[in-house]
């Protein structure tokens, strides 16, 4: 080995990534080849299913049962590639560690964390019970969790969601790896977390001199912490450079794409004596917790607290907060999709005091959109039968022809292939669904949408076309929105006023530049402060 | 929207998520394999008694706990034994006697004239029939009695009772397959409807129903079904409904779990802001996604029923002889163990590949069906 190469811990090359299918084999990742070097942080960015995150269980030997992997990656002399399971498992977990997207699930409910941890260093170092305990505190500590030597026999389920990251990242350092994969840490985070454990990583790594490959598509995250990036795209690698030549001087169109999708443009706000269209004053939900048959528990907790909001025809407005916070919540109360109390208005309609089958003809107006396009259309059903249910129970004298007719419109309309209406939600890319459950909202040609963080489970590039279908179709109809979402870029292109809120409360409101520009209260200055750093 | 869009010719038919199942279950050698044993034994159960020459209620007195064997019965040696009985019966001395082709020849002689009317004692025992005189002596003292022979096939043996045991243990398979079924069928109807109810509304309703389900499942089976017997009478029907009541018990669980889980889904959520009322959500959206986990289900259940069957039998509860399913011809067998293994050892045979069968067609499904669980 050469000098050059020593200073590679992990060098890739030539990765292919193949799944056995029933339709053929289907290559996911297509000759991949890159170096990390020791002590850097190599970001992969991609959009979904380009192969980012296959690139990394393939050298890991983590692929599902009808992968395979061909090329090398060599950490040190092992191919790892080629590895058999006793040589694989000596580095993985010791020298090469992993986190995982989702700290909810990455955890063994089962075992409290101190255990899940010290299982590493028992198992790779042959430590005592007593000496991991030891170096589980000390983990721990490193990691940030407040109060270790009471945490480290909780399970689970007592740690919050930022927590529960930092528990995985402290099972990542157990055995002080040489580089470790950190596979969308963030993206299931709020921001001010997503914050805290970038600057963590970022600590942990100067300490430790491990590299990071950080695989994500967030090009705000890249940005802050890599100090190189490979640029991927169905499984091939698009560019890769220095963190200031991608960001800076991009060469490949699809960089340059993925660079100028943040969204933007603004929305005017409606005229001041537009009619308003819906109307819930304060509004307060709470939700029993507890409680059993025999013993009916009182306890609730309070998700909605007081809160009043008033929607204008052609109007949005943005509601935004961490999770938690009551924003769903509260759109669906104004949907009176559940038991809150509260007066509420539709038009001149007081709707406070309706039962479901009173509400039922409403509800052809004021229409929910949610965020996974992937749980929200049944598997079983067809994009047509999908579409039309509505139709069903708003419109029960239409004939089957009619409504194929009706399903055919709305799909154009949404700028989905009228074909598409025999097939099933599986075939679908993650945006085509979401156009496909916006096509079953307006085909009842409704008045109110409400949409529940709608492009948050989409990449940015189908992000923006999304959002200039909501703004199509509410130009062309009329539509008022609710538009709920975390993320402060999405709200601040799409709606006119702005909600901020948190603990169920409203903590600040106005017009979206005045929020955005110059916000008021504290919390909102660390939201945006976190967003748009 | 004009209505031009609608003339759009070509409509791509997707692959539901069914049809995808099945490419994967067809992939299953195993699971194709226990399909495949399941066809030929429904075949051999159904089509079988159509083909066979006995019944499954026919006695035959002169064939009692026989072994199997590919010969027909009687044997040429037998036959000659039977013979010359029957001639000792009918007091006269049998001279010479042959077989060919199924036809008998026997020369008989007597000291007295012979009355031709003694052919009936030939007539009489199963392994003759249409007996006739051939040729009668001038002076009567002996004759020529040709007929045919009855000679059967009795492949699997005959039972103490002198019943053919191969059209008994078809008649077995349709009773079994039957039963096991037509009450997985029911509790299949009841369970899904019943469990999809529970679960999606929830709350103090799902509360009560599922009490109601424990209390049920805390009485004893047998005591449910002698009470049943007891109002009802017995009857097949009754079995059908009887095992389906129990089985439904479970399936009522397993499928409100799954709705449990469905109800949180957002394509519910979606349907419940489109206005569907709950009977709407449950028909269209939670019971369709709870097919995976039930037909899987709906595999163990049938050999658990088939089982179960043979249970009440053996009580004296289920199915009653002539009749009979495979669960009575193996309670059969095993008091015969000793003395005729043949009668356990068929209608186990075919049990046990139908079990096996379906258990390999359940884990197929399951696969095919969760993909995700690969």
């Amino acid at each position: 080995m050469d000098r050059t190469e020593m200073t590679n811990v992990l060098a890739v090359r030539d990765l292919k990534v193949t799944f056995t299918t029933p339709d053929g084999d289907v290559q996911a990742v297509k000759g991949v080849s890159f170096d990390v070097k020791k002590g850097e942080t190599l970001a992969i960015v991609g959009e979904s299913g380009s192969g980012k995150s296959q690139t990394m269980m393939g050298i890991m030997g983590l692929l599902a049962s009808n992968g395979r992997v061909e090329g090398s990656a060599f950490y040190g002399a092992t191919d790892l590639a080629h590895a058999g399971l006793k040589e694989l498992n000596e580095v993985r977990g010791s020298k090469i560690t992993m986190i995982f997207q989702e700290p909810m699930t990455s955890l063994d409910p089962l075992y409290t964390i101190g255990k899940q941890i010290a299982e590493p260093l028992r198992y790779h170092r042959g430590m005592g019970k007593r000496q991991a305990r030891e170096r589980v505190l000390e983990l721990l500590n490193l990691v940030g969790i407040p109060d270790p030597n009471r945490r480290i026999d909780s399970y689970p389920h007592e740690l919050s969601g930022g927590q529960r990251q930092r528990v995985m990242i402290a099972m990542a350092l157990a055995n002080e790896p040489d580089v470790l994969i950190a596979d969308e840490p963030t993206t299931a985070l709020d921001v001010t977390i997503q914050a805290q454990i970038l600057d963590l990583l970022a600590d942990l790594q100067k300490r430790f001199g491990m590299a990071i490959v950080l695989i994500t598509h967030d090009l705000g995250v890249v940005k802050h912490v890599a100090d190189r990036v490979v640029v991927m795209r169905r499984g091939e690698v698009v560019e890769q450079g220095s963190r200031e030549d991608i960001f800076e001087r991009p060469t490949a169109d699809y960089t340059k794409m993925l660079l100028e999708a943040e969204p933007h443009g603004v929305k005017a706000p409606p005229a001041d004596d537009a009619p308003i269209m819906l109307e819930g004053r304060n509004v307060v939900v709470d939700f029993n917790i507890g409680g059993g048959f025999l013993f009916r528990g009182t306890k609730t907790f309070r998700a909605v607290d007081n809160v009043s909001l008033t929607l204008r025809q052609g109007q949005t407005i943005g509601v935004v907060g961490e999770s938690g916070s009551g924003k769903s919540t509260l759109g669906r109360a104004l949907l009176r999709l559940l038991a809150s109390d509260g007066r509420y208005r539709f038009e001149s309609t007081d709707i406070s005091l309706l039962d479901r089958s009173q509400m039922r003809p409403y509800r052809r107006q004021m229409q929910l959109v949610f965020q996974d396009p992937y749980g929200s259309l049944s598997p079983r059903q067809t994009v047509g039968e999908i579409i039309t249910e509505g139709l069903y129970v708003h419109e029960p004298q239409l004939t089957k022809a009619d409504r194929d007719k009706r399903a055919i419109a709305a799909l154009l309309e949404v700028g989905l292939d009228p074909a598409a209406r025999n097939r099933y939600p599986h075939e679908f890319s993650g945006g085509q669904r979401q156009r496909i459950a916006i096509a079953r909202s307006i085909i009842l040609k409704p008045k109110v949408i409400v949409l529940d963080e709608p492009t948050s489970a989409l990449d940015r590039s189908v992000q923006l076309q999304v959002i200039e279908l909501l703004r199509d179709l509410q130009a062309k109809h009329g539509l008022s929105y609710v538009f709920i979402s975390h993320d402060l870029s999405v709200v601040r292109a799409m709606s006119d006023h702005v909600v901020v809120m948190k603990n169920g409360k409203i903590v600040e409101q106005g017009d979206t530049e005045a929020i955005f520009e110059r916000p008021a209260e504290d919390y909102t200055k660390a939201l945006i402060a976190a967003a748009f750093a | 929207m004009t209505d031009t869009t609608t003339t759009l010719a070509p409509t791509v038919e997707g692959r539901s998520l069914g049809q995808l199942a099945m490419m994967r279950f067809r992939r299953n050698k195993a699971a194709m394999a226990g399909c495949f044993a399941l066809l030929l034994i429904c075949i051999f159960s159904f089509a079988g008694p159509l083909v066979s020459p006995h019944t499954y209620d026919e006695v035959f007195p002169s064939y009692v706990s026989i072994p199997p064997s590919l010969t027909p019965r009687p044997d040429p040696q037998t036959l000659a034994e039977v013979a010359e009985s029957t001639a000792k019966r009918a007091r006269l001395t049998l001279e010479s006697y042959e077989i060919e082709n199924g036809v008998f020849t026997a020369k008989v002689t007597s000291t007295r004239p012979i009355d031709p009317r003694s052919v009936r004692y030939f007539d009489r025992v199963n392994e003759f029939k249409n007996t006739t005189v051939a040729e009668t002596s001038p002076d009567q003292l002996s004759m020529t009695l040709t007929g045919s022979v009855n000679q059967q096939y009795f492949l699997f043996g005959t039972d103490s009772n002198g019943r053919d045991l191969l059209v008994r243990v078809m008649l077995g398979g349709q009773i079994s397959i039957a039963v096991g079924l037509a009450a997985s069928l029911v509790s299949l109807g009841i369970g899904v409807v019943y469990g999809a109810t529970s679960g999606y509304i929830g709350g103090r309703v799902d509360n009560v129903m599922m009490r109601f389900v424990e209390i049920i499942y805390s009485l004893p089976f047998v005591f449910l079904v002698v009470v049943l017997v007891v109002f009802f009478g017995r009857s097949i029907v009754l079995i059908f409904a009887v095992i389906g009541a129990v089985q439904w018990l479970e399936m009522a669980r397993i499928v409100r779990g799954q709705t449990l889980s469905l109800k949180r889904r957002e394509f519910v959520g979606a349907a419940q802001a489109l206005g569907l009322t709950d009977w709407q959500i449950i028909r269209r959206h939670i019971i369709p996604n709870t097919v995976g986990p039930v037909i899987v289900f709906v595999t163990v259940v049938v050999p658990q029923v088939i089982l179960t069957e043979s249970f009440l039998s053996f009580l004296g509860l289920g199915v009653q002889a002539p009749l009979a399913s495979w669960g009575t011809l193996i309670s059969e067998g095993t008091k015969n163990m000793q003395s005729a293994p043949w009668l356990l050892i068929f209608p186990a045979i075919f049990f046990v590949i139908t079990l096996f069968a379906l258990n390999f067609v359940g884990d197929g499904l399951r696969d095919a069906l969760d993909p995700k669980d690969r």
